[in-house]
């Protein structure tokens, strides 16, 4: 039995050795979604750790002691009941379980995507579209959208809405915290926050179709100054994101390249939420 | 005339699917000729597939799962290869069209028609014998499950040669799975299949909850009977509450695909929320259905090769029992990334977890039944050792995927994917394994050969950890599922390293071949005449191998748990050996199931290429052949109790025991 009691202390080692060296994914939170939420990993291994070692240990030093040519060990054919062992092994997991019962309810409520996260600046709305296979950010307040990337400032809570004009995918930036599903005719909300300056790889996460593969985006993390000029430079080039446009953006199933938009026509979001359940001649992919 | 069937059906433009298809058009083309020229037509016809013995039945249900578990590790072989080959910039050799339907196909194959196949065809085998019985409930109606449940196989196999399969997962998601995003006939080969199977494995479950709530041997109360016949009944109980639901879900679907409703269409109200529900309603339920018989395994293995009664029997009840009841209440924790509120994520994060405290307790008893045993590392119990290893871990990465604000960073990544087969392959095909040696002596009357076995399982063990830890990390690296090409270079070793696995574990699947091939070969060395090679606990191993068909010619009085070690510790009760033969019936041969489950591959197949004529005609046939065959009286082959006898004595006399 040496190879499976790798298994288990594989998951620690390696969290400290590719958490340690800030590599990727989200074993290297950019935000306190993302923090507390390996956090709350980290500890629910280690208490389980804390069960499941012994028991594999038990199996191995069991299995050895008690094989049949050790005359030496005893042997007690009809022993099949003990009340004590028996209040022992019902206690171990339920103890394990209490425990952790508290961990997911203190956390499904403190980590809830829908609440607001508290910080000193007001959040960032941003509106996202999930299409065959490309997203779509529109920022409502600033009046400007991107394909395939979003920026935004570092420190500041964003408020994203989220839907999808097609199938149901899933919106998911490791880095930053929690996933949520992009559903056609729905509104999903999910609040995260960038702590750190960095470009966090973003994807679809809930298969799609054929081009799911290539659903990706790139969060760019900017501090204040740099997001402002983002946002001047993207307000002084690129076209209009009109309902036409949208459609046609839309129709197209296809992977698509980066793209921004200097101004969107107001209520774009509500369009693509309505246009996601019209007859599919005009709402579906080619 | 044809529906939308056409010549363009062939995929004579995709040379991979369409070798697949050909390898296996050609594999049972040669079956049918050898079987004609070699003349067995009439044996395998009367012996095999009429065949209403539970024992017959049982077999076939075990070759068909492991027919399908080498379908399965095909597309599981190619997805790791496509994934190591597809990094950057590269495509691989698979094209997403094509790849999509190839792990649509792996799960659909290995949760139907492989783990839950295999374990039907285990409880089918063995539960009546434990039971002390002479067959199931109802022997024609187990014939007819086994033949729909084959159909099902059949039609998802055709999908290579004929048309495409769905390309929109294992549990074909809509809308994804709708006419307006999959026109194509792969989702309805998909729903077709598993409609079918799924009435098969329905009536498969209502019989074993018939048979072992209504006939048991005498003395055999519920508290006596064998565990692995009491999991075998909370699995097949929820078979029975379950099935309805996907059935259900399915034909909603049917309905939308075939009629233009909208029960989970993007337009006109329909709301695909509605139908990851219910599929996971009988998803999660379905875990169960193929977990519970393999911990059954493990009790009645750990307990036979300790030498020792199984720890805390009642534990072992109250446990399953427990995670039969809870399994349904648990659905949501596939979606806590819905947007449910917290408090809806919360109760079913910890009813999940509260599901961890009735198996850790049944680990904990198969600890304490090795210990203070005499234990035997015998094939059955390496695979039951290197389960209990391998399903804590399973189990632990279970729990943290049940804590809603974990499970919002792991969900759809491959940890999930790695989480899944930990406890999937470490539980459920350990168990079969398991099942599988520990069994085939009592199936076929000799012992198989032990080195392959061994073998065979450090492959599947050393190839599991190496296949799956590494998708433990990339999930963690943050690699979501079901991925046609890799985005990220550093992913790359891992990728290497779980396709290294994945050959480990053909080798694997290989030495379990070369076991069968070389035992059978050498049968006649190996050839088990006392009935009871293993020195084991329960009534299976008081019969000889194999059983003759009626199983018992008596049948035995249980005084306790264990009966036959029981019966070797203390002899026969009184007057319980000497007890006088009475005459049986044997219930005949019935074509029912075989003829009505050919109807059924025609109606499927004529449903899923749109040839109404067709539809109706094999709809109207197999009902007529079933009920033909219900309503025309057939007399079963009746045994004297001097038969009895004499079958009986000659055993005696000539078996060394």
């Amino acid at each position: 039995m040496s190879s499976p009691r790798l298994g288990a202390p594989c998951l620690l080692l390696a969290s400290s050795l590719l958490g340690g060296c800030g590599s990727q994914g989200i074993l290297d939170p950019q935000g306190p979604v993302a923090a507390a939420e390996r956090l709350i990993l980290m500890n629910s291994t280690a208490i389980m750790l804390c069960v499941v070692l012994p028991v594999i240990a038990l199996t191995g030093i069991f299995a050895v002691r008690y094989r049949s040519s050790n005359r030496r060990a005893t042997y007690e054919p009809r022993w099949g009941y003990s009340g004590k062992i028996e209040l022992v092994v019902w206690s171990i997991p339920a103890l394990t379980v209490i425990l952790l019962s508290g961990v997911s309810w203190i956390g499904s409520h403190e980590l809830d995507p829908a609440r607001p996260l508290e910080a000193d600046t007001p959040p960032l709305r941003i509106e996202v579209v999930a299409l065959d296979w490309k997203w779509l950010f529109i920022y409502p307040d600033e009046r400007v959208a991107a394909v395939n990337e979003i920026a935004v400032p570092v420190g500041t809570p964003i408020d994203f809405e989220i839907t999808s004009a097609t199938v149901m995918t899933a919106f998911f930036v490791p880095q930053l915290g929690t996933q949520i599903y992009a559903m056609p005719g729905m509104s999903s909300r999910l609040n995260l926050l960038a702590s750190a300056p960095g470009h966090y790889p973003g994807f679809a996460a809930h298969f799609s179709g054929d081009g799911f593969s290539d659903m990706r985006f790139v969060v760019h993390a900017l501090p204040p100054a740099e997001y402002a000029a983002w946002l001047a430079q993207t307000r002084e080039s690129g076209e209009t994101l009109d309902e036409a446009h949208y459609d046609a953006l839309a129709r197209v199933a296809a992977k698509a390249p980066v793209e921004t938009f200097r101004t969107v026509s107001p209520g774009l979001f509500l369009h693509a939420l309505r246009s996601s359940m019209q007859p599919f001649a005009s709402a579906a992919g080619g | 005339m044809f529906g939308k069937l056409t010549w363009s059906a062939i995929p004579v433009d995709q040379p991979v699917p369409l070798a697949a298809g050909l390898f296996v058009a050609l594999v049972m083309l040669g079956t049918v000729l050898l079987v004609t020229l070699k003349g067995w037509w009439p044996y395998l016809w009367r012996e095999w597939l009429t065949s209403v013995d539970h024992k017959r039945i049982g077999i076939m249900y075990v070759l068909l799962a492991l027919l399908m578990l080498l379908r399965g590790f095909i597309d599981a072989l190619m997805m790791r290869t496509q994934q190591v080959m597809a990094i950057g910039a590269a495509q691989g050799y698979l094209p997403p069209e094509h790849y999509d339907q190839i792990f649509s196909a792996h799960g659909t194959i290995m949760i139907f028609f492989m783990a839950m196949t295999f374990m039907i065809g285990l409880m089918n085998f063995v539960v009546p014998l434990q039971l002390g019985v002479r067959d199931v409930a109802f022997p024609v109606l187990n014939a007819i499950s086994f033949w729909l449940t084959a159909s099902g196989a059949l039609l998802v196999n055709l999908s290579l040669l004929i048309g495409n399969f769905s390309r929109a997962t294992w549990l074909a998601f809509p809308p994804l799975s709708e006419l307006q995003f999959s026109p194509d006939v792969g989702v309805d080969y998909y729903l077709w299949a598993l409609q079918i199977s799924g009435i098969g494995t329905l009536l498969a479950g209502i019989n074993m909850v018939t048979t072992i709530l209504k006939l048991r041997a005498p003395g055999m109360s519920y508290m006596r009977m064998p565990v692995f016949c009491w999991t075998a009944l909370c699995s097949s109980m929820l078979i029975v509450a379950a099935f309805p639901v996907l059935t259900a879900t399915f034909g909603m679907l049917l309905l939308d695909r075939y009629a233009g409703m909208h029960f989970f269409t993007n337009q006109d109200g329909g709301n695909a929320m509605l139908y990851f529900n219910l599929i996971w309603i009988w998803g999660h339920p379905e875990v169960y259905i193929l977990i519970l018989p393999a911990f059954g395994v493990f009790s009645e293995v750990i307990a036979t090769f300790s030498s020792k009664m199984l720890f805390g029997y009642r534990s072992m009840v109250l446990a399953t029992l427990a995670i039969c009841v809870l399994s349904f209440m648990v659905w949501l924790h596939h979606f806590f990334t819905m947007g449910a509120g917290a408090d809806v994520n919360a109760f079913f994060g910890i009813m999940s977890m509260v599901i961890a405290i009735p198996t850790g307790v049944k680990v904990f008893n198969w600890l304490f039944t090795l210990f203070r045993g005499r234990v035997r590392f015998e094939v059955p119990l390496l695979w039951s050792l290197g389960f209990i290893v391998t399903f804590v871990i399973g189990g632990l990465t279970g729990v943290l995927l049940a804590v809603p604000p974990a499970d919002f960073v792991l969900h759809n990544s491959v940890f999930l994917v790695a989480h899944f087969h930990n406890v999937i392959i470490g539980g459920v095909v350990f168990g079969a394994m398991a099942g599988y040696n520990y069994w085939f002596p009592k199936a076929f009357g000799f012992c198989l050969e032990r080195r392959w076995g061994i073998a065979s399982f450090w492959c599947w063990l050393l190839g599991f950890y190496l296949a799956f830890m590494p998708l433990y990390l990339l999930g963690l690296l943050g690699m979501t599922r079901r991925l046609q090409h890799i985005p990220d270079p550093r992913w790359k070793l891992l990728l290497e390293v779980a396709e290294v696995g994945a050959l480990l574990i053909l080798c694997g699947i290989g030495s379990t071949v070369v076991q069968l091939i070389v035992s059978i070969r050498s049968r006649k060395e190996r050839r088990d005449r006392t009935g009871d090679p293993w020195d084991a606990r329960t009534l299976e191993w008081s019969t000889p191998s194999p059983p003759p068909e009626y199983n018992f010619a008596v049948l035995p009085r249980v005084r306790g748990i264990d009966a036959f070690w029981d019966l070797k510790q203390q002899g026969p009760a009184p007057g319980g050996e000497t007890a006088h033969y009475e005459p049986i019936e044997i219930p005949a041969n019935s074509p029912n199931g075989f003829v009505t489950a050919f109807f059924a591959v025609v109606t499927g197949f004529a449903l899923i290429w749109h040839i109404g004529w067709l539809a109706w005609l094999g709809l109207l046939c197999a009902l007529i052949v079933l009920f033909a065959f219900g309503w025309i009286p057939r007399h079963g082959r009746p045994i004297s109790a001097r038969e009895l006898e004499h079958a009986e004595h000659a055993r005696r006399v000539g078996s060394p025991a």
